[in-house]
């Protein structure tokens, strides 16, 4: 299973935040969910914080294989 | 007369068969086909078109008419000619051609060179006509429209190189998210060979991205160029690269010149943006936004497991209170009541038994003394010890003649010395 993606990530943490306001949890659960959210709010922020800035140009050489190569500002005229 | 009449009549058609010319149909054709050429030569006709018949010959047969008349009409080679709308019925049209007369079927037409629908140009007829066609096949409908991705792990390009788009899309990204990863997948945005180069550039970025493994894909593309003419953008309008972003496996945002400039790129697309800055801003959020965004949640979680944790509490109170009123202590009392009464017949009832057992045990000891040795001696008996073991003596041999002895009488004690011991007798006392 690939990790999952950002907004699932975010949208999970903000339905913890909904039902902890709503109140209707056990304290077990209440403790869980809050153990929870802290998690999914640091993998958001570890999300955020891993980006890294990469530019590259797709190109097909000759044989029809596809490679990478870094853009430079200096590759738009 | 009359024969005079009947010899005349044939004499005088006689003159008029030997004065009459006659054609051959190829003649009067021929004739036909030179006047009616040579008199008009090349005509604008205006009408409307009819009966389109796109002949397997590659040309095409359709009429021209109005009210009043039917003009039949040809275009040859239709395909090759750069005719950018589809010839279709009820058209109004205004052709540019020359009058032809075919001899073999001694039929006319207008052989049409140049083609231009009336009161409209011909390209916006030809962006009309085919936003019909593939709307019809439902290349624009909402339920093929894909959410875009929230934050893409990559985002594809499908632009010129030196267009101004890929410019205000990387300042915008810049701004926005600075940390992002792009693959641009180069395309001609201009000229004929746009619309392939375009098509091209947007399967190269499919294709590459079903190579990527799953965390690395690019979830979104901007395809699009900045602003221009409407035959500058044409290339967005054709129908092949709207089949190209129909059929793309990764959502497209479309990006095509400004606000104002609606293409069937941007019809088809999933997302359109006015402008390929305004792409940029659909493709990422805010980086700081959402950190900010994340930092409120966090407060939220705080403020959410304080909130659940009162709640809790207020709970935990009112079951307090509410076990107080049911306290069982106060039923204590009661039990404390009955057991102090019972404690009291305890009591009491011990002090009766006991009272019981002490009449006894007076009774008993009455008893006991009437059977005690002493008043055995009241009643004259007497008990003899030796004086030095002090053991009761109770066989005339165990003592000889002089031993000192001790006699207990009823009140008071002997002590003598054995003057005599019999022991087979002692029965004359």
């Amino acid at each position: 299973m690939a990790e999952p993606k950002f907004e699932e990530v975010l949208k999970k943490l903000e339905k913890i935040v909904a039902d902890l306001e709503n109140g209707d949890l056990s304290l077990d659960e209440a403790l869980k969910k809050y153990q929870e959210g802290i998690e999914l709010a640091r993998a958001c922020n570890q999300r955020l914080d891993s980006a890294k800035k990469k530019i590259e140009v797709l190109l097909k050489n000759k044989k029809g294989d596809f490679e990478l190569k870094s853009f430079t500002e200096g590759n738009v005229e | 007369m009359q024969s005079y009449k009947s010899k005349e009549k044939p004499q005088d058609s006689a003159d008029l068969f030997s004065q009459r010319r006659v054609y051959t149909v190829s003649e009067i054709t021929q004739e036909i086909k030179s006047i009616l050429e040579g008199s008009f030569g090349t005509v604008w006709v205006e009408g409307e078109v009819s009966n389109v018949n796109l002949h397997l010959s590659g040309h095409c047969y359709f009429s021209l008419k109005d009210k009043g008349a039917v003009l039949p009409a040809a275009v040859f080679n239709y395909r090759n000619r750069d005719i950018k709308f589809k010839l279709e019925n009820g058209l109004k049209v205004i052709c540019f051609g020359k009058l032809d007369v075919y001899l073999p079927h001694g039929s006319y037409k207008l052989l049409v060179e140049k083609i231009e629908p009336k009161g409209i140009g011909s390209l916006q007829l030809a962006l009309e006509q085919l936003k019909e066609k593939l709307g019809r096949e439902g290349l624009f409908a909402p339920g093929h429209k894909r959410p875009l991705p929230y934050l893409p792990a990559r985002i594809g390009i499908v632009t010129s190189m030196s267009g101004a788009a890929i410019k205000d899309i990387l300042k915008v990204l810049e701004r926005r998210f600075h940390d992002v990863e792009l693959v641009i997948s180069p395309a001609q945005v201009q000229g004929e060979v746009a619309k392939e180069d375009i098509v091209r550039a947007i399967q190269d970025l499919n294709d590459f991205n079903d190579r990527l493994p799953q965390a690395a894909k690019i979830e979104v593309m901007i395809v699009g160029r900045g602003g221009g003419s409407i035959e500058d953008l044409w290339a967005f309008n054709e129908e092949i690269v709207a089949r190209a972003i129909y059929d793309s496996a990764i959502p497209v945002i479309s990006a095509v010149g400004h606000e104002r400039d609606w293409t069937i790129a941007d019809l088809v697309s999933d997302v359109r943006a006015a402008t390929p800055s305004q792409a940029a801003e659909l493709a990422v959020p805010e980086k700081e936004e959402l950190s900010r965004k994340i930092a409120g949640l966090l407060d939220d979680l705080d403020a959410g497991i304080g909130y659940a944790l009162a709640g809790k509490e207020e709970v935990l109170c009112a079951s307090m209170d509410k076990l107080r009123l049911l306290n069982p202590l106060a039923r204590l009392d009661n039990y404390r009541e009955k057991i102090t009464g019972f404690a009291s017949q305890v009591v009491v009832r011990m002090q009766h038994f006991l009272k019981l057992k002490q009449a006894a045990l007076q009774e008993a000891a009455s008893r006991l003394g009437a059977l005690s040795p002493l008043n055995i001696l009241g009643r004259g008996y007497s008990i003899t010890f030796g004086l030095t073991d002090g053991k009761i003596i109770k066989d005339a041999a165990w003592v000889r003649i002089g031993d000192p002895i001790k006699t207990r009488l009823h009140k008071g004690e002997v002590v003598s010395y054995v003057k005599e011991a019999n022991k087979n007798g002692g029965t004359k006392i």
